[in-house]
C-alpha cells in the first residue's frame, strides 16, 4: 500500500506527509508507516527487544563488514552475550531496587559467591593446575552456587530490616568487598582447602569447569573432534562453509542457553511482580509504614526479596563468569561491576522487567562495548601519528591528530562518555526507556471493570 | 482534677484488673479464633470486652513526655471522638495503639487481648486498622491497586504461589474476587471514576477517601481515623461523615481524632478529651461542652 502511495506523495512535493490532516492524511505515508511499526514494537515487549537487538546488529555490521563475515558474526556474538548477561543481572537487581526499593550495591559480591561456589563444588579434587574442588557434577554446583548466594542474601537482609536506603547501601557494598577480599586472600584459600577440601585459588583465581555447551559441538573439551552436531554446524557455518570460526559458533550455542535462562528469569519475575506479592513489594518501596499498617509483614517480604534477588544474581554470576574460562576476584568482581548493572537498570527504567532486559542489552552494546569498537574502527581510518600526551594532542591544533589521540585512548574516555550519558538520562528522562509504563501489580487485568458490576449504581 | 492523674497504685490496680479480664476473655475468644470464617463473623458478633481499652499509657521521647498515663475505653459499635489541644498527645496515643511506637509504660487491649508492643502489621491483622493524619497514599500505584493491596492473608502474597504454574490458578481466582470487592468499595466511596488513576494524582480530599476505603478493604473490626476531615472541602466532609455513619450501622467501631469541635460534637456519641498527655474528661458531647476543666483547658475557646 505504501509502495503504491509513496511515488504519488513524492510527486506532489511530500504534502501528504507534511499535512496529515489533509484529504490524503489517512493514506499510509512513509513516515506514519515507520511510526506505526515503532509503535507496534513498543506495544509488544518481545518486538521491542528484538528490534533493539536488530538495530545493534546493524550497527555492528556497519562497523566490521570490511573485515569479513567472521568479524561481523563475532562482534554480534560478543554484544549478544554481554547484553544477555547484563540483562539477567539487571533483572535480579530490578526485583530488589526497582520493585522493592532495596538499595543493594553489593551485586558483584553475590555474583562472585555464586560462581566461586559453583567452581569449588565442581572442580576436580586433584586438578593439574589451581585449587582443588569437590568433584561433584555441574548441576549440583549450579544449585549450590545459587543457594550460597541466596544464603548470603538472607544474611545481608538482616541489616536491611533496620537500615534505611543509604545505610543499607553501605552495608551491602561493604559485604561485597569483604567477599572479594576474602576470595583474594591466600589465608582464606588455605583455610578452605584444609577444612572442606576445596580452595578459591586466592589472587590467581580458579579455572572454570568445562562448558557443557562445548561438549555438544566437540568431543571432550578443548580441541577434540567435532560431534555429529558439531560436524553439521561447522560444515554449514564453519571454515568450510560460511567461514565463521569454531569458538564463535560455540559461543552462539551458549547464547541459546543464556536466552532460555533469560526467558525463565523474565517469566518468574513478571509473575512475581503481577501478584499480591508484587503489590506488597511496590507498597514497601512507596511507603513502608503504610504496608506495615495494612497488615503486611514488611520484614519477611524484604528477606524474601533479598533471598530471591541474590539467588538470581548468583545464578547470573555462574552463567556469566562461569563461561569465561577463569575467574579471579580482582578485577572481575570490583564494585564497578555493580555500578554497571545499576546503569543498565537505570537506562531501562527501574521497576520494569522488560526495561531491565532492554537496559542490559543497550548498556552492553552502546556504553560498554560500543565506544571501544567504534574508537578502534575510527582509529583505523585515521592516518596520523598518535601524540604521546594530551597536551601534545591539543598543542598540534589539528583536529585529526586530536581525534587520533582520543580514539587511541578510548578506554578512559569511555568513562567520561558513560558519565555524560548518565547525567543526560537522569536529567532528561529519569524514568528510563520504559519507566513511564505502568507495570500492573495484580494477577488479573485491572484495565477494565469486568461486566456485571456496573449495575450497583 | 487530681482524680484524673493516675497514681502508681491506680496503675497497679488497673493492671491486676486487666489481667483477670484478659484471662476471662481469652477463654471466651478462643472458640471464635478457631472459627474459619472469623473475618466475616467477628465484626458483627459483640464480644464481651470493649474493642479497645487503653490503660495508663505513657510515652516519653527523651525528656519529653508526650503521653502521660492516658486511660480510656471505646465501646463496641460506637463512634468515639478523641479531642484535645495541640500537643495533647492524641497522635502519639494513636501511634502507641497501632504499634508504630512502643509505649514506655501502660497497656493496650484490643478485644480483651493484650496487644501492647506488637508490630503494626500484627495489630492490623487482629482487625485494628488506622488511617494517617496526612494521607499516605501509595502514589505510584493506581487507586485500584492501593485497594487491592489491603485485604489480609491473600494467597498470592506467598512468592511460591505467585510463581508456580499449578498454584497460580487459585491466586488468579482470588484476585478476580478481590478486584470486584475493590470496585464495590470504590463505588461506596464514590471514587470509582478514579480507579485507574495513580494515587499520587488525587486531590487531598480524594486521598482521605482512598485511605478510608483502603483501611476498610482489610476487613477490620475497628478503624482509627487520624483527622480524616483535615484539609477536606465541606462537600467531601459531608460525604466522608455519611460513609462513617453508614459503616457504623454495619457494626464497625470508630475512634476519630479531629480538631474540628463541631464535627466531633455533632457526630460522636462519646467524646474523650486529652490534655497534656492524659485523659481530662470523658462523656457525651453535652457533658464535655459543660465540663469546667475542658473549658479551662481550651481557655476561652468556644465549645
Amino acid at each position: 500500500m505504501s509502495a503504491a502511495d509513496s511515488p504519488d506523495g513524492d510527486a506532489s512535493g511530500g504534502d501528504a506527509a507534511d499535512a496529515p490532516g489533509g484529504p490524503e492524511g489517512d493514506a499510509d505515508a512513509p513516515e506514519s508507516a515507520t511510526a506505526a511499526v515503532v509503535e507496534a514494537a513498543r506495544e509488544s515487549d518481545l518486538g521491542l527487544v528484538i528490534g533493539t537487538l536488530l538495530a545493534i546488529y546493524a550497527a555492528a555490521t556497519l562497523l566490521t563488514f570490511t573485515n569479513g563475515l567472521n568479524s561481523v558474526v563475532g562482534l554480534m556474538e560478543t554484544l549478544t552475550f554481554l547484553g544477555i548477561v547484563y540483562a539477567l543481572t539487571a533483572l535480579a537487581l530490578n526485583l530488589q531496587w526497582g520493585y522493592t526499593g532495596l538499595f543493594n550495591i553489593g551485586v558483584a559480591g553475590f555474583m562472585a559467591v555464586g560462581v566461586y561456589t559453583m567452581g569449588m563444588v565442581v572442580r576436580s579434587p586433584d586438578p593439574a593446575f589451581g585449587p582443588p574442588g569437590l568433584g561433584l557434577p555441574l548441576p549440583v554446583g549450579i544449585v549450590a552456587g545459587t543457594g550460597m548466594a541466596a544464603l548470603l542474601g538472607a544474611v545481608a537482609a538482616l541489616p536491611a530490616l533496620r537500615l534505611k536506603a543509604d545505610y543499607l547501601a553501605i552495608v551491602t557494598l561493604g559485604l561485597s568487598e569483604i567477599v572479594r577480599l576474602s576470595l583474594q586472600s591466600s589465608a582464606f584459600d588455605s583455610f578452605l582447602r584444609d577444612t572442606i577440601g576445596a580452595g578459591t585459588g586466592g589472587g590467581r583465581g580458579m579455572g572454570m569447569p568445562d562448558n557443557p555447551v562445548r561438549d555438544l559441538f566437540l568431543v571432550d573439551g578443548q580441541a577434540g573432534d567435532p560431534t555429529a552436531l558439531g560436524d553439521l554446524v561447522f560444515g554449514v557455518f564453519g571454515p568450510d562453509g560460511l567461514g565463521i570460526s569454531q569458538p564463535i559458533l560455540i559461543g552462539w550455542g551458549y547464547i541459546a542457553v543464556l536466552a532460555v535462562f533469560l526467558v525463565g528469569f523474565y517469566l518468574v519475575l513478571e509473575r512475581l511482580g503481577r501478584s499480591p506479592f508484587g503489590r506488597t513489594m511496590k507498597a514497601i518501596r512507596e511507603d513502608e509504614l503504610v504496608a506495615d499498617s495494612l497488615g503486611k509483614d514488611v520484614n519477611l517480604v524484604k528477606i524474601k526479596v533479598f533471598v530471591i534477588g541474590c539467588a538470581l544474581m548468583g545464578l547470573a554470576g555462574i552463567l556469566w563468569f562461569g563461561s569465561q574460562g577463569n575467574v579471579s576476584p580482582t578485577p572481575q568482581f570490583r564494585p564497578l561491576l555493580t555500578f554497571y548493572v545499576f546503569i543498565a537498570v537505570i537506562i531501562g527504567g527501574s521497576g520494569s522487567n522488560t526495561g531491565s532486559v532492554l537496559g542490559g542489552i543497550v548498556f552492553a552494546a552502546v556504553l560498554f562495548e560500543g565506544p571501544r569498537r567504534v574508537g578502534g574502527t575510527v582509529r583505523g581510518l585515521i592516518d596520523a601519528e598518535t601524540p604521546p600526551s594530551f597536551a601534545d594532542a591539543v598543542a598540534t591544533l589539528d583536529p585529526v591528530t586530536f581525534l587520533a589521540y582520543a580514539t587511541e585512548n578510548i578506554a578512559p574516555l569511555q568513562f567520561v562518555f558513560l558519565g555524560l550519558v548518565l547525567v543526560f538520562i537522569i536529567h532528561r528522562r529519569p524514568e528510563g526507556i520504559l519507566g513511564d509504563r505502568i507495570e500492573t501489580a495484580a494477577a488479573v487485568d485491572l484495565s477494565e471493570r469486568p461486566a456485571g458490576g456496573e449495575t450497583d449504581e | 482534677m487530681s482524680s484524673d492523674v493516675p497514681e502508681a497504685g491506680d496503675v497497679a490496680d488497673a493492671e491486676d484488673v486487666a489481667d483477670t479480664v484478659d484471662a476471662t476473655d481469652a477463654t471466651v475468644d478462643e472458640p471464635e479464633a478457631n472459627d474459619s470464617a472469623v473475618e466475616e463473623a467477628a465484626k458483627h458478633v459483640p464480644s464481651g470486652a470493649p474493642p479497645l481499652r487503653v490503660e495508663g499509657l505513657v510515652k516519653r521521647f527523651g525528656g519529653v513526655t508526650a503521653v502521660d498515663g492516658a486511660s480510656f475505653e471505646v465501646e463496641s459499635g460506637s463512634l468515639t471522638g478523641l479531642i484535645g489541644p495541640n500537643g495533647a498527645g492524641k497522635s502519639t496515643t494513636f501511634n502507641c495503639i497501632t504499634g508504630v511506637h512502643e509505649p514506655t509504660a501502660g497497656r493496650v487491649y484490643f478485644e480483651g487481648e493484650d496487644v501492647t508492643g506488637l508490630r503494626p502489621h500484627e495489630i492490623a491483622r487482629k482487625g485494628l486498622v488506622r488511617t494517617f493524619q496526612i494521607a499516605r497514599e501509595l502514589s505510584e500505584m493506581t487507586v485500584l491497586e492501593n485497594l487491592m493491596l489491603a485485604p489480609q492473608g491473600q494467597l498470592g502474597e506467598s512468592a511460591i504461589r505467585a510463581v508456580t504454574p499449578g498454584l497460580r490458578g487459585a491466586v488468579v481466582a482470588e484476585e478476580t474476587e478481590l478486584r470486584e470487592r475493590a470496585w464495590e468499595t470504590l463505588e461506596f466511596f464514590e471514587i470509582d471514576h478514579l480507579a485507574h488513576e495513580p494515587a499520587g494524582n488525587l486531590s487531598g480530599g480524594q486521598r482521605k477517601l482512598l485511605e478510608m476505603a483502603r483501611a476498610l478493604m482489610t476487613d477490620p473490626e475497628m478503624v482509627l481515623l487520624d483527622e480524616p476531615l483535615a484539609g477536606v472541602n465541606p462537600t467531601l466532609q459531608e460525604k466522608l461523615l455519611d460513609r462513617i455513619h453508614d459503616l457504623r450501622a454495619d457494626g464497625y467501631t470508630f475512634l476519630l481524632v479531629e480538631h474540628d469541635m463541631d464535627v466531633i460534637m455533632s457526630n460522636c456519641e462519646r467524646v474523650i478529651v486529652m490534655y497534656q498527655g492524659s485523659v481530662l474528661a470523658e462523656g457525651t458531647g453535652d457533658e464535655i461542652r459543660n465540663d469546667e476543666r475542658v473549658i479551662e483547658a481550651y481557655l476561652g475557646e468556644d465549645l
